[in-house]
C-alpha cells in the first residue's frame, strides 16, 4: 500500500517534471510563499536558536559532528555515483567511508580527505539531473525547504536508496546493523543544525540586503542544484554587451 | 577656527576618497588590495559609521562596474524600458547596491581574508579565487571575483561569487521575482528598492 502510494505520487511529481517548465516558473507560488514564511517562522523560534548554541560548542566538537553526519551522508552517494556511471567518485566515496568509519572512528574524524580520498555528495536529484531530467516546478516543502518537482521525486526515493535510511527509517537489518526512525531523524536534525550553523552569517546578511528573501532562496537553492548537477561551479551568465 | 577644521577634514576626507581608486591594474592585486583596504577601514576605530559607509561607497564607485550591474540585473526589461525610467532605476539602484555592499562588507570585515588564485577566462573576464579563513565562528568561504578588464588599465568588478553561488544572477532573479509578480512594473520595483533604503 505505502508502496503504491509512493508511485502514484512519484507519478504525479514526474508529470511536473516537463522539459516545457523552467525551473523558475513556479506552480505554487502563493502555498509556496506561505510554506516559506512558516519554514522562516520555524527557523527563527527552533533552528536560529539551536544553531546559535551550536555555534558556541569548542571547534573539535563541531568539526566531529560535521564529520560525522557527512561520513553519513556518504553512504547515499555510493549508489548514486554508480547509477550515474562516475566509478571513480563511487571509489572514492566508498574508501572515504570505509576509512572514516574505522580509523576516524564512526566518521568523527576525517583521515580519509588527507589520504586524497574526497567523498563528492550525491542523491537522486543530482542523478536525474545527470539524466537530463529538467527541475520542473519550483516548490517550498514544509521545513525541508525550497526544492523542485525532480528533486523532491529525488527525496522520495532518496529514502529508498540511501542504505542508512533503510536501516533506521524503515527499520531494517543490514549486515546485523538495525536501528530505528529517532536514529534516522536525529541525524537529519543535527545536519539540519550544522549546516544551519555554518551558514548563520550568510543567512543573517542575506536576509538584511534582500528586498524579496523568497525569491533570493529560490536562486541560490537552483544555483546550488545546478552546480552539484553539473560538478562545477563554473558561471558563464552571459551580460553581453553594458557597457556605457 | 570650527569652519577651517571642517575644511580640513572634508580635504582630508576628498584627498582620501580620491586615493581610493589608486589600486593595481593587475586582477590578482587589484582585488587583494581593494579588499584588504575597504577591511581595514572598516575595522578602523577612529572612523564614525558614515565615515566607513562614505569610504566604502567612494571605493565602489571607482572599482565595481555598477552601471552594467544595473543593467545585467534588470534582465531583458532593460531593452524595452524607456530612457527616463531607466535612468531613475540606475539612480535608486547605485543606492542600494552601496548600502547593501557597506552592510555585507561589514558583515564579514572582522575576517581574514587571502587570495588563492587568478584566472584568465578571456580578455574581457578574469576570475579571482580568494577566501575568508575560517575562524571559531565560521567555516572557509570561498570567493570568486569576475573581474571585467575589457580596459586593462582599469579592472573593474561585476560579480562575486560566494560558493559558487552569483551575487549578480541571484538580485537578478529577485528583481525578476518582484516584476513578474507586478506585470513587469519597474515603478514597483523602483519603490521596493526606495523603501529598502528608508528602512534599517
Amino acid at each position: 500500500m505505502d508502496f503504491n502510494k509512493y508511485i502514484i505520487i512519484g507519478l504525479t511529481v514526474l508529470a511536473l517534471v516537463s522539459s516545457e517548465i523552467k525551473a523558475a516558473d513556479e506552480c505554487f507560488e502563493k502555498t509556496s510563499r506561505a510554506i516559506f514564511k512558516f519554514n522562516m517562522a520555524f527557523d527563527g523560534a527552533i533552528l536560529e536558536p539551536i544553531a546559535k548554541g551550536y555555534n558556541k560548542l569548542p571547534q573539535t566538537i563541531k568539526n566531529g559532528t560535521s564529520n560525522f553526519t557527512s561520513n553519513i551522508a556518504t553512504l547515499l552517494s555510493i549508489p548514486n555515483h554508480i547509477v550515474q556511471g562516475n566509478l571513480k567518485g563511487a571509489g572514492d566515496a566508498t574508501a572515504s567511508f570505509l576509512i572514516n568509519t574505522t580509523i576516524g572512528i564512526i566518521g568523527l574524524a576525517n583521515p580519509a580527505e588527507k589520504l586524497g580520498f574526497k567523498a563528492q555528495q550525491e542523491d537522486v536529484g543530482q542523478t536525474l539531473g545527470a539524466y537530463g531530467f529538467g527541475p520542473g516546478c519550483y516548490l517550498v516543502l514544509p521545513i525541508l525547504g525550497p526544492s523542485t518537482a525532480r528533486d523532491t521525486i529525488g527525496i522520495v526515493a532518496d529514502s529508498f536508496v540511501d542504505p542508512f535510511a533503510h536501516i533506521t527509517w524503515r527499520e531494517k537489518e543490514m549486515l546485523g546493523i538495525s536501528g530505528s526512525q529517532l536514529d534516522y531523524l536525529t541525524v537529519k536534525g543535527t545536519t539540519a543544525v550544522d549546516f544551519r550553523a555554518d551558514n548563520a552569517l550568510n543567512l543573517d546578511s542575506l536576509e538584511k540586503n534582500s528586498v524579496d528573501l523568497y525569491a533570493s532562496f529560490k536562486s541560490l537553492y537552483l544555483q546550488n542544484r545546478e552546480n552539484k548537477i553539473n560538478n562545477s561551479s563554473e558561471n558563464e551568465d552571459d551580460w553581453g554587451s553594458l557597457d556605457k | 577656527m570650527k569652519k577651517l577644521s571642517y575644511i580640513l577634514i572634508s580635504f582630508f576626507l576628498v584627498i582620501n576618497f580620491a586615493l581610493a581608486s589608486d589600486y593595481s591594474s593587475n586582477p590578482r592585486l587589484f582585488v587583494s588590495e581593494l579588499v584588504n583596504d575597504a577591511i581595514s577601514k572598516l575595522s578602523d576605530k577612529d572612523l564614525t559609521k558614515d565615515e566607513k559607509s562614505n569610504y566604502i561607497a567612494a571605493i565602489a564607485l571607482k572599482n565595481v562596474d555598477i552601471y552594467a550591474l544595473s543593467l545585467y540585473t534588470l534582465g531583458e526589461l532593460r531593452k524595452s524600458t524607456d530612457q527616463k525610467d531607466l535612468d531613475r532605476y540606475q539612480q535608486v539602484f547605485e543606492k542600494y547596491f552601496l548600502k547593501s555592499l557597506t552592510s555585507r562588507l561589514n558583515d564579514y570585515s572582522n575576517n581574514k581574508f587571502e587570495i588563492v588564485d587568478a584566472e584568465k577566462k578571456n580578455s574581457n573576464y578574469t576570475i579571482v579565487k580568494s577566501k575568508i579563513v575560517a575562524n571559531d565562528k565560521n567555516p572557509e568561504i570561498k570567493i570568486d571575483w569576475r573581474i571585467y578588464t575589457k580596459n586593462p588599465e582599469k579592472p573593474l568588478i561585476r560579480d562575486l561569487i560566494v560558493e559558487g553561488l552569483s551575487l549578480a544572477r541571484t538580485q537578478k532573479e529577485e528583481f525578476a521575482s518582484i516584476l513578474s509578480s507586478n506585470n513587469n512594473d519597474i515603478n514597483l520595483l523602483i519603490t521596493k528598492l526606495e523603501e529598502f533604503l528608508k528602512s534599517k
